[in-house]
């Protein structure tokens, strides 16, 4: 039946699109803080990914065990990276950060075989294997959990971020850092804040996405992947994530399961970034980013 | 409770801008510093507040005392710890949260219930800000921003509000407004101010002491009766005794050549 055809494309593209998002939002949360865009946030679901996945397969950690290392280690790992690379560089031009974020990325994806070999791994999840069939309906397992996992956590943080005192804090830091200081607001705690939220989040990321695709250096493509969702969103909104996330997933959806046939398939992997280039030209801002307020 | 004791600030290791300048302030009072365009003013509010190594300048020689300890080492969030909170030049708002926010940001070192006392107090003293408490901060109008960034400022139980060219690009009556409310916050806080201003009347008729800057140095203080009768700065800052309004340039000049020839 077409139209089911139709529904089955929207809801899945739907759910990988929640998926997305939830690796996007690690973007949002630097540049809401440091105003620069961190190019490893796909490393960092990569690495995550690849610490737990190694946890199960060469220690025998149990997964709850393994994903609390993951964790750790996440949380761990950004707090020393903010500390040893991106705080020296507080006050230089942006330019400058968004370089440094693009060699350690680049610098993960080389070192990340070989640290923890090449082969690709599994993240056994504790979720049944068979589709979910509900009415018109057929999701896979996995995805409807990325899909909660994501919803969770953006009204977890969205709450934090727009309603706790730590979170107007936090978006004051984004506003300007020299008058958040002035308000005696540790600027420097609140950047290696939001650098543990993007390693939190790059590890519930790379858990999905990891048991979604298998654990292999390829997770880091998420990062360029979720690119076109940053920006039909607008890099600073949260909302914007979320609604950037189900485009793009609708679209791949849409464009792999009506013009991939005719064409021999691959539309999906560049139609969302024509719909971004696209969005971009009307809203530079995406679609709810914020504008810069002009007037005197 | 404010005490500069010949203070040298330099930028980026060569730029001297303060050459060796002794302000005090007292507890309880409105203090002025009086100066045009570039003379330093800024400077040395950044140098009590800690704002300095932001912009890569140091203090090099001389102390900054608050209340008998040595802060001219501090950070500037370690200064308002301390109970010394400065409004910037130009207001500088958070612009894309709301004007509540704002002052919630301000608040940032006090306790919840401290925090929300003060929001009360300071709805109170301007009530325009309650109005528009939930406007971006950014579409705020310039006396708005400019009671907003008093406001935040308040929040945090500061001791000294430092405040600079608060007057600046506002019309008259805003102005009158302000100034009001900073007399009443003097008088039933107990708050001490320390404004820079350009605008010698209006900081004068504020301010119970003042002084006068030029080129990073104090060349004249005094009570602010004593200052507003004195012939210099009738001349070159109020633009009273020649009759007509001088300019800054004209002053700049003509001082210059009082130098030359002396
Ligand atoms: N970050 C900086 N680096 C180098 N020089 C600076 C810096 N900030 C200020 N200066 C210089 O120090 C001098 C005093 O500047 P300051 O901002 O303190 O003056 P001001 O009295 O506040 O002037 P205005 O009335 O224009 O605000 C100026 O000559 C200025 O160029
Ligand atoms: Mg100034």
């Amino acid at each position: 039946m077409e139209w089911q055809f139709f529904v089955e494309l929207v809801t899945n593209g739907m759910l990988t699109g929640l998926m997305y998002a939830l690796v996007a939002v690690g973007f949002v949360l630097i540049y809401k803080s440091t105003d620069a865009i961190n190019f490893a946030q796909g490393e960092f679901c990569m690495i995550a990914a690849i610490v737990v996945a190694g946890a199960i397969k060469l220690y025998g950690f149990p997964v709850w065990v393994a994903i609390g290392t993951g964790l750790l280690f996440m949380l761990v790992f950004n707090w020393g990276l903010e500390r040893v690379v991106l705080r020296p560089m507080i006050g230089r031009p942006v330019v400058a950060i968004i370089m440094a974020t693009i060699g350690l990325a680049l610098m993960f994806r080389g070192l990340g075989p070989l640290v923890f070999g090449a082969e690709t791994r599994p993240i056994p999840l504790p979720i049944p294997d068979q589709p979910i069939i509900w009415g018109p309906f057929f999701m896979a397992p996995i995805d409807v959990l990325g899909a909660v996992i994501s919803i969770g956590f953006m009204a977890v943080f969205g709450w934090f971020f727009m309603k706790s005192r730590k979170g107007v804090a936090m978006r004051a830091v984004a506003d300007s850092h020299q008058v958040s200081m002035a308000m005696g607001i540790n600027v420097e705690r609140y950047f290696v804040l939001a650098w543990m939220l993007a390693g939190f989040v790059a590890l519930l990321g790379g858990l999905v996405w990891g048991s979604a695709i298998g654990v292999d250096t390829q997770l880091a493509a998420l990062g360029l992947k979720v690119f076109p969702v940053v920006i039909l969103g607008g890099l600073d909104s949260i909302v914007g994530v979320i609604v950037g996330g189900i485009i793009v997933g609708v679209v791949e959806a849409i464009s792999a399961g009506y013009i991939d046939p005719f064409v021999g398939g691959g539309t999906k992997d560049f139609t969302p970034y024509v719909l971004m280039i696209l969005v971009l030209m009307v809203r530079p801002y995406g679609i709810f980013g914020k504008p810069i307020i002009e007037r005197i | 409770m404010l005490k500069l004791n010949n203070v040298e600030v330099i930028y980026d290791g060569v730029i001297l801008v303060l050459r060796g300048i002794s302000i005090e302030v007292e507890v309880g009072s409105i203090t002025t510093v009086l100066g045009a365009n570039g003379a330093g003013k800024s400077t040395t509010l950044k140098a009590i507040s800690g704002q300095l190594k932001a912009e890569r300048g140091e203090v090099t020689r001389g102390t900054v005392e608050f209340e008998g300890a040595r802060i001219d080492h501090l950070q500037a969030h370690e200064a308002v710890q301390m109970g010394i909170v400065q409004v910037f030049e130009g207001r500088r708002v958070f612009e894309h949260l709301t004007g509540e926010e704002n002052l919630i940001a301000g608040g940032h070192i006090v306790s919840t219930p401290v925090m929300k006392r003060n929001m009360e107090l300071v709805y109170e003293y301007f009530p325009r800000l309650y109005e528009r408490r939930e406007v971006q901060a950014g579409y705020l109008s310039g006396g708005e921003q400019q009671m907003l960034a008093i406001g935040r400022a308040l929040m945090s139980d500061p001791k000294l509000v430092m405040l600079d060219e608060p007057s600046l690009g506002l019309a008259p009556m805003i102005i009158e407004e302000i100034f009001g409310i900073i007399t009443k916050l003097n008088e039933q806080e107990k708050t001490t101010f320390l404004v820079v201003e350009q605008n010698a009347t209006l900081a004068l008729n504020l301010a119970k002491y003042g002084y006068v800057m030029e080129n990073g140095a104090i060349v004249l203080e005094g009570n602010a009766a004593a200052l507003k009768e004195n012939a210099d700065i009738k001349e070159f800052y109020l633009g009273i005794s020649s009759g007509e309004k001088k300019s800054f340039r004209d002053v700049k000049t003509y001082r210059r050549r009082k130098r030359w020839l002396g």
